[in-house]
């Protein structure tokens, strides 16, 4: 039987050195197949004795069944080579760039304004909105500066006709809400509080480096029972401290006027070592109340407003406000 | 409105620095806008007078002096000052003097010792050029520090001035209130000592009572008009930013800058009769002191003479009645106008006056008075002369009507409690008669305010003069409610982030534009125009975005921008009938590559499809049509109207060839515009049954003439209701090789669905039949 052992070496052997399927079951042939070695032995058996040949039939399958088991597995090892060089050659490169991976963005004074938004959103302020062609009342009369006024030489404004011009701040959207707020509660005994902020596009006649004739506002504005001019400063303080995220935020007000407040107040907030002002506030007149209708002894309200543009321009380090209305793709990518 | 320091503190001196009392100023409601020292730092510089001068033996331009500086010996000093003489006094720089960029050392000047150096206006810093020495008065004390000679420890403060705080317009009113707000003493007005010695006077009649509630006049005669004012009073006029004119103007300048009364000076001998305090007539004219002849209007109060108006009262003197150098005799007003007879006089008319700026804010109506006699002392100093008797005609005066304070209401609307008698004491400071009674006060606001009527105001005054910056800020406190949100409403700001997310860059552009733009655009041609604009190519207002856009796009062109897709949202302005009417709409443009160039993806101008596929996919899920229409601003076979639910909500299309050219761009730009409120209303997604049999695909293609719109025959495949159909899309457009000239070949795709059972073969294929039907009816042939 050393002959087997032999057939056995002989196989493992050569299907070790083989790495092609199809050669491999040439090679399988030469010791399985119909002339194969080992199918010859087993042809032999017949020669021998009776008593011999359980033996040498046992010992002979033994052999086949490992060289069956060497030919699955050097299979599989083939099969797998192959998978794997398949694999290789399909590799990426995964540094080349996406496709249309290209986004644009929201101006700045856009995602200032939503950031704005935001903030007084999570107190429960609401949004208003109103016409940029305003009439007289609601610019001025309404707002508690009468015709020939020396305030409406505060205002520089753009004039479309007697009648009506580009409002030079978003005041009269104030008005507006509260007229509609009027009438909406005026089966109530007691209104609910009046709590907006009123953003837009404003209008002066001023154009310099410092200076656009268009620019944005957002005012706000809460009336009800029980606020009153510390709660304004809360709100001022409250409001730049989170837009600007910073804790350490100081606001300073500074005595001012206004026709539409009373007391009226410029509002600083600290900033690089000094003070920066950032905006107007005040109470909201009684006459401006009146005008709409609400009772200024049961009511108070308080009233603010900034520069949309300032506050980007803080925020982001914007030092030109020119650049807001240039529209150049490169400053306007920036805030992707 | 700009002053001196140092004027101010010979009125009320606190024991504050110069920054302390800006500071004090700025929050008590009189902003500093500005403060500057009157001259640079620099020190040991001394009045010298030159004793002696002698050329210097080595060098032609010099001389040696010897100068006095007060000391025990004089000193020896080499000068080049060509304007230097014996008995001159000069500024002397001595040894060791740090002066504007330099220090003053003992040299030698070409081998003579010099200590010291004589000094020019320029070498103080006081002047950006100077000729020669800076030559001091004769009577200037020698050795006297030239800072406290020249008044220039002073520091120039520029205050910004609400329009309510008209008391302020005057070092006596800023006085009064440092004085209010420190508690430091005022010093007392100036005596009044004169003796009326003239014997004319003038009549004076009043005939609009109302608006001319005072008017005190003086004929002063005798006086030299050409006399020189003092140093002092031009050194605080140039302080206060007037130049000195004459004498007489000088003195008017100054009392208005002293007292805040504005006064005027007429050539007696130019008037003739009485004075008359009237409106204009119709018809008259006046030239006023600025040389400007003004058509009178009957609202405009006058002064008039006998024959005709001499000055538009509170505002302007006329010309022909203006003091001059040849003037002995002069008439002085001194009156109280109303302040809404005057408002907005001198702006109509295009100028700003000193007087009309105070009258029309509210001038002390008590003042009158003491600043005539001021004036006419200043005068009689001044320029000599004979101070008549006062004519003084009283009208109706302004009351100033009690306005009641609570304490209460002091706590409700500032939020901070403040007890009566400090209340009490603050009104006392402010110059405020009340009566108290219990936590109200009845308070009767003084003659100088005049933004004092109603609780507020004072509220406002208390929280001043308490502090704003000790009031301090308290956390909200309010009750919550949810704020109701419709669902059905789409914010925009989902809407704006949508296109950034399509690669669009939004851009805000001015709402008032180029007439041109319009007309060429939207073939408007009578936009919205504003009275006054503050260019041409920004008077009128936009009715549609376009041209922001397009206009913003040639900026990025020429910055070197190759592909540019930019965005607005914005209201758009027309008007109907008298009615002014905003639409918020949302507009795009994409120029250059349909993609941004990149590898692996073949590039293509963008086109009006890949647009196309932007807008459908904004207003997704709602289902917009496409109907080709003209637009005056696009190519006329590549333009549309957009339409939801058959409503016209917008227009899209490739800008017209000739505009391209007109505004330089090298490639067409693909545009569009729709309404904001079609964006954001939609709908709540109400749900159906979905099916879980497969889906069939089937493909029908055809060959369709040119001319044979796709919407025509998907609505001719959706109409016959063929069993089944869920869904009919066309997913392939062939022109070309094997499709002859004037045809297209278009490949739809068929989805058909049960929602029971799974499709047998004849269901499918009667369905399909149907679809083919529909579409040979409208003159296409199956593709074998």
């Amino acid at each position: 039987m050393q002959e087997l052992q032999t057939i056995l070496d002989d196989a493992l052997k050569s299907f070790a050195a083989i790495h092609d399927a199809v050669e491999l079951e040439n090679a399988k042939a030469r010791y399985l197949g119909k002339e194969g070695s080992l199918t010859g032995l087993l042809k032999g058996l017949g020669k021998l004795s009776v008593e011999e040949r359980p033996a040498a039939g046992a010992r002979i399958n033994q052999i086949k069944q490992q060289i069956e088991a060497a030919l699955q597995a050097r299979r599989d090892a083939i099969q797998q080579l192959a998978l794997q060089s398949k694999l290789a050659a399909e590799s990426l490169d995964v540094t080349l760039p996406g496709r249309n991976a290209s986004m644009g963005s929201l101006h700045p004074v856009t995602r200032t304004l939503e950031r704005i938004e935001t903030l007084f959103h999570s107190i429960g302020y609401d949004v208003a909105e109103g016409p940029e062609i305003e009439n007289d009342f609601y610019n001025f009369t309404a707002l508690n500066i009468p015709e020939d006024h020396p305030a409406r030489a505060m205002h520089d404004t753009f004039y479309i006709d007697d009648q009506h011009v580009l409002r030079t701040h978003t005041s009269p959207i104030q008005i507006r809400y509260m007229q509609a707020h009027m009438e909406k509660y005026k089966h109530l005994d007691a209104m609910p509080d009046i709590r907006i902020i009123a953003p837009g596009r404003v209008y002066r006649v001023d154009s310099d480096a410092t200076h656009s004739p268009m620019f944005h506002q957002v005012e706000g504005l809460w009336v009800g029972e029980r606020v009153s001019f510390v709660d304004l400063k809360g709100i001022i303080a409250d409001f730049l401290q989170n837009y600007f995220e910073t804790e350490d935020m100081q606001v300073r007000f500074r005595p001012s006027f206004f026709p539409f407040t009373e007391p009226s107040a410029e509002m600083d907030m600290s900033w690089k070592g000094g003070w920066l002002e950032i905006g107007g506030c005040g109470m909201v007149h009684p006459n401006v109340l009146k005008h709409v209708g609400i009772d200024s002894e049961k009511y108070i309200g308080f009233a603010f407003g900034m520069g949309v543009e300032r506050l980007a321009m803080l925020r982001y380090g914007v030092n030109d406000l020119r650049l807001f209305f240039e529209n150049d793709v490169q400053f306007l990518k920036q805030f992707n | 409105m700009q002053f001196s320091e140092s004027w101010l503190r010979s009125l009320v001196n606190p024991s504050l620095s110069s920054e302390e009392l800006s500071h004090l100023l700025t929050m008590a409601g009189l902003e500093v806008e500005e403060m500057k020292p009157v001259a640079a730092a620099f020190d040991s510089v001394v009045v010298g007078q030159v004793l002696t001068k002698e050329k210097h033996p080595d060098a032609d331009r010099l001389n040696v002096l010897t100068v006095d500086v007060g000391q025990a010996v004089p000193l020896s000093i080499v000068c080049g000052a060509g304007n230097v003489s014996i008995g001159m006094k000069a500024p002397c720089a001595l040894v060791g003097a740090k002066l504007p960029g330099i220090e003053i050392k003992q040299a030698k000047v070409r081998g003579i010792a010099s200590f010291g150096m004589m000094c020019s206006e320029k070498e103080l810093g006081l002047a950006e050029e100077s000729a020669g020495l800076m030559v001091l008065d004769a009577e200037a004390t020698v050795g006297q520090s030239i800072r406290a000679h020249l008044d220039l420890d002073d520091h120039l403060i520029t205050l910004k001035l609400t329009p309510n705080r008209c008391d302020c317009l005057s070092l006596n009113g800023i006085a009064r209130e440092v004085a209010a707000l420190t508690g430091t003493a005022m010093a007392s007005l100036p005596a009044i000592t004169f003796n009326e010695a003239g014997t004319q006077a003038k009549k004076i009649k009043i005939t609009a009572a109302s608006a001319c509630p005072r008017y005190n006049g003086r004929v002063i005669s005798g006086v030299n008009a050409q006399a020189q004012t003092p140093a002092w009073m031009v050194k605080r006029l140039e302080r206060c930013g007037l130049h000195s004119i004459s004498a007489l103007v000088d003195v008017t300048n100054y009392v208005l800058l002293e007292l805040g009364q504005p006064l005027h000076a007429f050539d007696l001998s130019k008037l003739n009769g009485d004075i008359e305090v009237r409106f204009a007539r119709a018809g008259e004219k006046l030239k006023l002191l600025n040389e400007q002849m003004v058509d009178l209007q009957d609202d405009m109060l006058v002064i008039a003479d006998a024959n005709a108006p001499v000055a538009l009262a509170g505002v302007m003197g006329g010309a022909d009645s203006a003091v001059g150098d040849a003037t002995t005799d002069i008439f002085l007003e001194s009156a109280f106008f109303a302040p809404s007879v005057i408002a907005g006089k001198s702006r109509r008319l295009g100028f700003s006056s000193d007087a009309a700026y105070r009258y029309e804010r509210g001038v002390d109506f008590s003042a009158a008075g003491y600043a005539l006699a001021r004036a006419t002392q200043l005068i009689l100093d001044i320029c000599g002369g004979q101070a008549g008797a006062v004519t003084a005609v009283q009208g109706e005066l302004p009351v100033r009507h009690p306005v009641k304070l609570r304490a209460s209401r002091v706590l409700r609307v500032l939020g901070i409690a403040l007890p009566t008698d400090q209340i009490a004491q603050i009104l006392l400071r402010l110059g405020m008669s009340f009566v108290q009674q219990g936590e109200a006060f009845l308070v009767t606001p003084p003659s100088y305010r005049f933004d004092i009527e109603i609780e507020e105001d004072l509220i406002e005054e208390i929280a001043r003069v308490y502090g704003y910056e000790n009031i301090q800020p308290a956390p909200i406190q309010a009750r919550m409610s949810i704020l109701p949100r419709k669902e059905s409403q789409r914010p925009l700001a989902k809407l704006m982030h949508a296109m950034a997310a399509r690669d669009y860059q939004e851009t805000i552009n001015y709402a008032f534009v180029d007439a041109a733009w319009e007309r060429d655009l939207c073939g408007n041609s009578s936009p919205i125009t504003l009275k006054n604009p503050i260019a041409s190519q920004m008077s009128v207002m936009r009715s549609s975005l376009l041209g922001g856009l397009i206009e913003s796009l040639r900026t990025n062109l020429a910055r070197k921008q190759m592909r540019v897709r930019l965005f607005e949202v914005g209201g758009c302005f027309s008007k109907v009938g008298n009615v002014y009417l905003q639409q918020e709409r949302l507009a795009g443009i994409a120029y250059g590559g349909a993609q941004s160039e990149q590898w692996g993806v073949p590039a293509h101008h963008v086109d009006f499809y890949d647009v196309k596929g932007d807008v459908e996919a904004l207003f997704s899920p709602l289902s917009l049509s496409f109907k080709a229409v003209m637009h005056t601003a696009s190519h006329p076979g590549k333009s549309a109207k957009i339409l939801l639910d058959g409503k016209e909500i917008g227009w899209i299309g490739e800008l017209h060839p000739q505009l391209q050219q007109q505004y330089d761009l090298p490639n067409p730009p693909v545009w569009f515009e729709v309404d904001v409120s079609a964006l954001t209303s939609t709908s709540l997604p109400k749900v159906s049954a979905i099916s879980r049999v497969p889906l069939v695909r089937r493909d029908i293609a055809v060959l369709a003439d040119e001319s044979v719109l796709v919407s025509t025959l998907l609505s001719a495949m959706y109409e016959v209701k063929a069993p089944y159909v869920k869904d009919i899309e066309l997913f392939d457009l062939y022109r070309g090789k094997g499709v002859e000239q004037g045809k297209k070949s278009l490949a739809f795709r068929v989805l058909l669905q049960d929602t029971q059972k799974t499709l047998a073969e004849s269901d499918i294929e009667s369905s399909t039949q149907l679809l083919v039907l529909a579409l040979e009816k409208n003159g296409v042939k199956l593709r074998s």
